[in-house]
């Protein structure tokens, strides 16, 4: 396949950024779409041009590293894929591809494709976890038991990569897709119980504190999740919230 | 140097706990003195770094990833093994223990295996607690899988993403210590030496990859949970980012690299498609449980089912090969990772490869969707004969299992495994070798530590499954916050330590003047031109199957493309900014100095033990031979180049096992 790619280049923070176009050809379609930035990326060296910075690691869709918006949609337009696992077979010879850096305020753009999401560390710093020391007497795995549906449920929301195409998605930048799931993880547990009231509290607070926007119920980061990360983890989030401020 | 290993005296049973009740301890007002490194945060860095500072220490954390999160512990598929004995079928802590050290083909040091055995019951209560939602059974109980190796079930997991799930714990207990302010976390930071202050590692240089600064770091000790070396061979299941620098860099100040063969290759993954490869993508060994691994019997339908003039599912089962249900009745499908990929090679270099590269064998779940589906339909009192019924109650149970590995095989390979077989071959996945530890988890440099993949001990010549997540944990967890206490028990009177010392500031022109030589460089090719030239000499001469000749000619290759590389090799951009060529070009410079070292330690083992396969050492069947001879590790000390490093052997002595013919027939 013979390919023009539209690619979003800044050389920093500071930089204003443009479109840049590109011409690949001969892409299999076996390739992923990472590889075929690889491609061109060598291309560029080989010719003494600067390559595309973009955020990747494992390519098998689980670190959460790989971001862009590709034609307008996070990931690309393939569905329950991050764009590691995105192949050209999704694509056809003579497309022209745009290719953006996921866009929120609370993620700036570091280099090209590349963003700073080192917020929703800091949502997690606030409360994503149990209180529990490693001492190793904690007590027996077994003397927790814990309804199957219920574990199957946290498990789900615990699958978020954090990748932030929820908040790349939605047209108010709203992280509550990710906040939803650890908080919905740990409310669905008996372990979480403890500290439920605070967790949510303080987690929203940094996640209003980071720039994030609100959620307006319109499901986008739903569709676009890779994970396929619920709504209803945003439902249960505010009940959770909802119940935390009435305790106070 | 001689090696001393440091194993406690006394029962076997007896070592840790017995060490435990003598070492020193630092009390908690002195712990608020004492600042600690660590480096990574995967399974094992990440553990670490978050009991180190809940017990007081002022931790400081690197990763290179944008967040700790992303650590490449997180694509950890099929689960964590713990000797707990909930199925009854008969576990015990030496039985985990006897398992390891025979499926590391006697080449793991007893004392570090025993113990790990002993913790890992508790991994598994320490992340239950931490709220990991592990697989759960109707009953609200925890379930278990079977791995290979083993004839007992006492896997733990979550799906088929169980990495993710225990580094999100690590990750988590992680997050409160960085809210405490007991962790201070760098990302994107890449580790590019390590300081040695009087003898003892009291520091490191890194280079933030945001800003290009190069940076110093000091603290009483460091601790290196770095990982593995598997992206020496180009292609692997590791992430990209996945290097050996910090490992590297360690060794060339005075730690020794031990077994640098003892590679895992892993049988499950999805085949090499074309040149345009950046990685290759694991099938967890979990599948084996109700996969069957098969190639044709006859010639011809190899080629129709090539051509694509055959599907394999329309194959009689009379003329399939069952090959390990054939060679290894006993154990079947879930052999261990060695010799399950061997028997694939086998197969494949005798023609029966079922892909157009003839290097595929085929993963089938045909047989368990039928025995789910029957199941199903007979507990929920349906029809038991309707066939698309069962196959779709089948496809069910099966989606359940495996549902996210089902996923990503359809997306990379276009084709459809509930309906079709999966198509897969061995590929590099997890590295045996690693910095030489003692029973401390210290290296050859005091005051530096190595835990997780980034050491040696616990897993021989071969690691079995799930016992990964197992040792990352155990180390991060339950070990090292205990030995490095009686370590650091000598430092409360210390004070801070200065970075505006000659040795910091040594460390720091040389990493600054080999950036400069990289970046000025101005050479033809790019930075991945060498490493897949390296990736091909590893795999072809170094791989699954080894020889003297080839490994002779492996070290002359991989010495010359060193030199063409430091020649030639071009990298873009500036050293001051965000440039990935870069932080990628000094990872490259390592593999090149490790891969024939690699290369040197295959050599000099004459024997096959596990991973390591030399042609020249095998049974009539095929299978490794291991000799008397070679019972020790080879613990390397850098010398300059690879080619003087010199070998020290520490001698593996077996009072809990008796050493015989592995065999899983």
């Amino acid at each position: 396949m013979n390919l023009t790619l539209k690619i979003w280049r800044q050389a920093n923070a500071n930089d204003k950024g443009k479109m840049v176009d590109y011409k690949i050809s001969d892409v299999s379609p076996d390739m992923s779409f990472l590889e075929m930035l690889d491609v061109l990326n060598n291309e560029l060296i080989e010719k003494g041009d600067e390559p595309v910075a973009f955020d990747h690691d494992c390519r098998e869709g689980i670190c959460g590293s790989c971001s862009l918006y590709i034609n307008g949609e996070a990931h690309g337009p393939d569905r329950g894929v991050t764009t590691c696992q995105l192949h050209m077979r999704m694509f056809k010879d003579g497309d022209t591809i745009f290719i953006e850096p996921f866009r929120a305020k609370a993620f700036p753009v570091i280099k090209d494709l590349v963003v700073d999401r080192t917020a929703f560390d800091r949502i997690q710093h606030a409360g994503g976890f149990i209180s529990v020391n490693t001492s190793g007497n904690t007590i027996d795995a077994n003397a927790i038991p814990i309804n199957k549906h219920d574990a199957d449920d946290a498990f789900s929301a615990a699958t978020c990569i954090g990748c932030g195409a929820c908040v790349a998605s939605c047209k108010n930048s709203s992280a509550m897709l990710f906040v939803g799931a650890k908080v919905s993880q740990f409310a669905l547990l008996p372990q979480g119980q403890v500290e439920a009231t605070d967790r949510v509290l303080n987690m929203v607070k940094q996640m209003d504190e980071e720039g994030f926007g609100n959620c307006t119920n319109t499901g986008a980061c739903e569709v676009e999740c890779p994970k396929g990360i619920s709504l209803e983890n945003i439902a249960r989030m505010n009940r959770e919230y909802l119940a935390a401020s009435l305790k106070g | 140097m001689t090696l001393d290993s440091k194993i406690p005296k006394g029962p076997i049973a007896d070592k840790w706990t017995n060490y435990k009740n003598h070492i020193d301890l630092v009390n908690p007002a002195n712990k608020r003195n004492i600042d600690v490194i660590v480096v990574g945060t995967g399974l094992a860095g990440g553990s670490a770094a978050a009991t180190l500072a809940e017990l007081g220490y002022n931790v400081k954390a690197f990763c290179f990833q944008d967040s700790p999160r992303r650590a490449h512990s997180i694509a950890a598929q099929g689960g964590i093994n713990a000797a707990k004995n909930y199925q009854g079928d008969g576990d015990s802590t030496y039985r985990l223990f006897y398992d390891t050290v025979k499926g590391g083909d006697y080449r793991s040091r007893e004392a570090n295996v025993y113990r790990l055995a002993e913790v890992s019951a508790n991994i598994i209560d320490q992340c239950v607690a931490q709220g990991v939602p592990f697989a759960r059974e109707y009953g609200g109980l925890l379930d278990n899988r079977s791995f290979g190796g083993v004839l007992v079930s006492r896997t733990f997991y979550a799906a088929g993403q169980t990495g993710q799930q225990l580094l999100l714990g690590a990750y988590s207990a992680m997050n409160r210590q960085i809210g405490r302010g007991k962790i201070k976390m760098y990302n994107r930071h890449e580790m590019l030496d390590v300081v040695k202050v009087d003898g003892k590692a009291r520091g490191i240089i890194t280079r933030n990859l945001i800003t290009g600064e190069i940076e110093r770091h000091s603290a009483h000790a460091v601790v290196l949970g770095t990982g593995g070396y598997g992206n020496v061979f180009f292609l692997s299941t590791n992430a990209m980012g996945s290097n050996v620098t910090a490992a590297w860099k360690a060794h060339k100040r005075g730690a020794y690299f031990a077994n640098p063969c003892y590679t895992q290759i892993h049988p499950t993954c999805i085949p090499v498609s074309g040149d345009h490869q950046s990685k290759l993508t694991l099938m967890s060994e979990s599948l084996r449980n109700d996969g069957r691994i098969w190639v044709p019997k006859k010639m011809e339908d190899v080629m129709a089912i090539r051509e694509g003039k055959l599907k394999p599912r329309e194959l009689a089962e009379e003329d399939r090969d069952y090959y390990l249900e054939r060679r290894y009745p006993a154990f079947g499908n879930l052999v261990p990772r060695d010799v399950a990929s061997r028997a694939a090679k086998e197969r494949c270099d005798a023609g029966f490869g079922v892909n157009a590269t003839g290097e595929a064998v085929f993963l089938d779940f045909a047989s368990a969707i039928q025995r789910y589906g029957k199941e199903t339909a007979h507990v929920r009192g349906l029809d038991e004969n309707d066939a698309a019924l069962v196959k779709k109650l089948g496809q069910e149970v099966i989606k359940n299992k495996y549902g996210n590995l089902f996923q990503m095989y359809d997306k990379i390979v276009d084709q459809d495994p509930y309906n079709t077989p999966m198509m897969i071959y061995p590929a590099v996945h997890y590295t045996m070798g690693g910095i030489w530890v003692d029973y401390n988890l210290m290296t050859t440099v005091p005051g530096l530590y190595a835990i997780g993949e980034a050491n040696f001990s616990d897993h021989g010549a071969n690691r079995l499954g799930a016992s990964a997540l197992m040792q990352g944990l155990a180390d991060g967890y339950f070990v090292l916050p205990y030995t490095i206490g009686d370590y650091l028990s000598d430092d409360i009177r210390t004070g801070p330590i200065s970075t505006e010392t000659k040795e910091f500031e040594e460390a720091e022109a040389e990493v600054k003047k080999n950036i400069d030589h990289l970046i000025n460089n101005n050479g033809s090719h790019s930075v991945d031109y060498f490493h897949k030239k390296l990736g091909k000499i590893m795999w072809n001469k170094c791989g699954m199957a080894r020889n003297a000749e080839d490994l002779k000619s492996a070290i002359t290759e991989i010495s010359e493309l060193r030199a063409e590389f430091w020649k030639d090799v071009r990298v873009p951009g500036t050293a001051n900014e965000f440039n990935e060529e870069l932080a990628k070009a000094g990872r490259v410079a390592d593999f090149l100095e490790l891969g024939e070292l690699f290369a040197k330690d295959a050599l000099q083992r004459e024997e096959s033990a596990g991973g390591h396969f030399r042609e020249e050492y095998q049974t009539p069947e095929g299978e490794a031979m291991r000799r008397k001879e070679f019972q020790y590790v080879s613990a390397w000390e850098y010398k300059g180049e690879p080619k003087d490093a010199i070998l020290h052997k520490e001698e593996l002595q077996y009072e809990n096992i008796e050493v015989k013919e592995r065999s899983y027939k």
